[in-house]
């Protein structure tokens, strides 16, 4: 039984392998970048626009109120980032209904690559808020004895992620194989439809907690201004 | 008992345990969570974006705990360093 697509090899050639994993985000990736492209071609600002733009402005102005409403105050800087997390995880388990496909962040590979994308964002933008001792400074509040727990913290919020993500994914296609053996017929398609949902809840949860993890961190702690006694 | 039928008699139990006591925590965490995030709702029904948007993910990280020991019962059953490493061996002696 099969674990992960990354046991699917499609062409071997020494060291480089191109297997199921890869193949399966590059073709992701070209759906998502060449769709996006063909849509936002002739983008136009009056009443009359086509449907594809509709989906695309519906899916953007969301993610954009998400985000501010976790507590980004400007969400068109990381949007481009939490933006295409969620796009790719969510494309990535909506494509379980096509044969033959499995979704490449079934695999710890992608999870990891995706969770370490987001351990080396949320440093990059706290300094860009905060400046470079500033943000450093955080890791001492509130006392300087939280220190190793709040850099342990950082390093096991990533792997909670990347883990948490490939469980699901992995989870899922591992139900459907196992029932696919045993009740071949209905029930296989209810598991597929439970797959479905929490591959979408999982690509929520991750670019929301991204977003809180970049929240906390570009979160600028100015000193409360004195109050004004009117006399 | 030799150790290789040790091996497979011990990863097939643990498997089992770690699914079963595993998921009895994160199940009970969830109901509590679910339970007040209804009885908030119920009082304050304009705030239901804000409450499902948080019971969604504090129930994503509490279901992250099961996921764990699923995936450390899937390792001890698909991909046991242990089995694999005295199946090779057994393999070798047989071929040898």
């Amino acid at each position: 039984m099969r674990l992960s697509p990354d046991q699917l090899i499609f062409w071997q050639h020494g060291f480089f392998k191109l297997n199921g994993t890869i193949v399966f985000t590059w073709g992701l990736m070209l759906v998502l970048a060449v769709g996006s492209k063909l849509i936002t071609r002739k983008l136009s600002t009056d009443l009359k626009r086509s449907r594809w733009q509709n989906l695309l402005e519906i899916v953007v102005t969301g993610i954009e109120k998400q985000i501010s409403d976790v507590g980004l105050k400007r969400p068109e800087k990381y949007i481009g980032f939490l933006g295409t997390l969620f796009l790719f995880v969510a494309l990535a388990a909506l494509c379980t209904v096509i044969p033959g496909y499995e979704p490449p962040t079934g695999s710890l590979s992608t999870t990891a690559a995706l969770a370490l994308c987001v351990f080396v964002a949320v440093p990059l933008f706290g300094v860009e808020e905060q400046g470079f001792w500033g943000y450093l400074a955080s890791y001492t509040k509130p006392t300087i004895i939280m220190l190793p727990f709040n850099i342990i913290s950082e390093l096991s919020r990533t792997l909670a992620l990347a883990v948490r993500l490939f469980g699901n994914m992995m989870s899922g296609a591992m139900i459907i194989a196992i029932l696919l053996t045993i009740t071949p017929f209905i029930f296989p398609i209810v598991m597929t439809l439970l797959g479905l949902l929490t591959g979408m809840v999982q690509a929520y949860i991750f670019s929301i907690l991204a977003a809180v993890y970049i929240a906390a961190a570009t979160r600028t702690r100015k000193p409360k201004p004195a109050l004004a006694i009117k006399t | 008992m030799d150790s290789m039928t040790i091996i497979a008699v011990v990863s097939i139990i643990t498997a089992g345990l770690t699914i079963a006591l595993g998921s009895i925590g994160p199940a009970l965490g969830e109901g509590r969570a679910v339970s007040t995030a209804l009885s908030s709702l119920a009082q304050q029904p304009d705030a239901s974006a804000t409450i499902t948007r948080t019971l969604f993910v504090g129930l994503a990280m509490i279901e992250s705990i099961a996921i764990y020991c699923f995936v450390v019962s899937m390792i001890l059953i698909f991909a046991n360093p242990f089995w694999n490493h005295v199946i090779a061996g057994a393999a070798k002696a047989a071929g040898k």
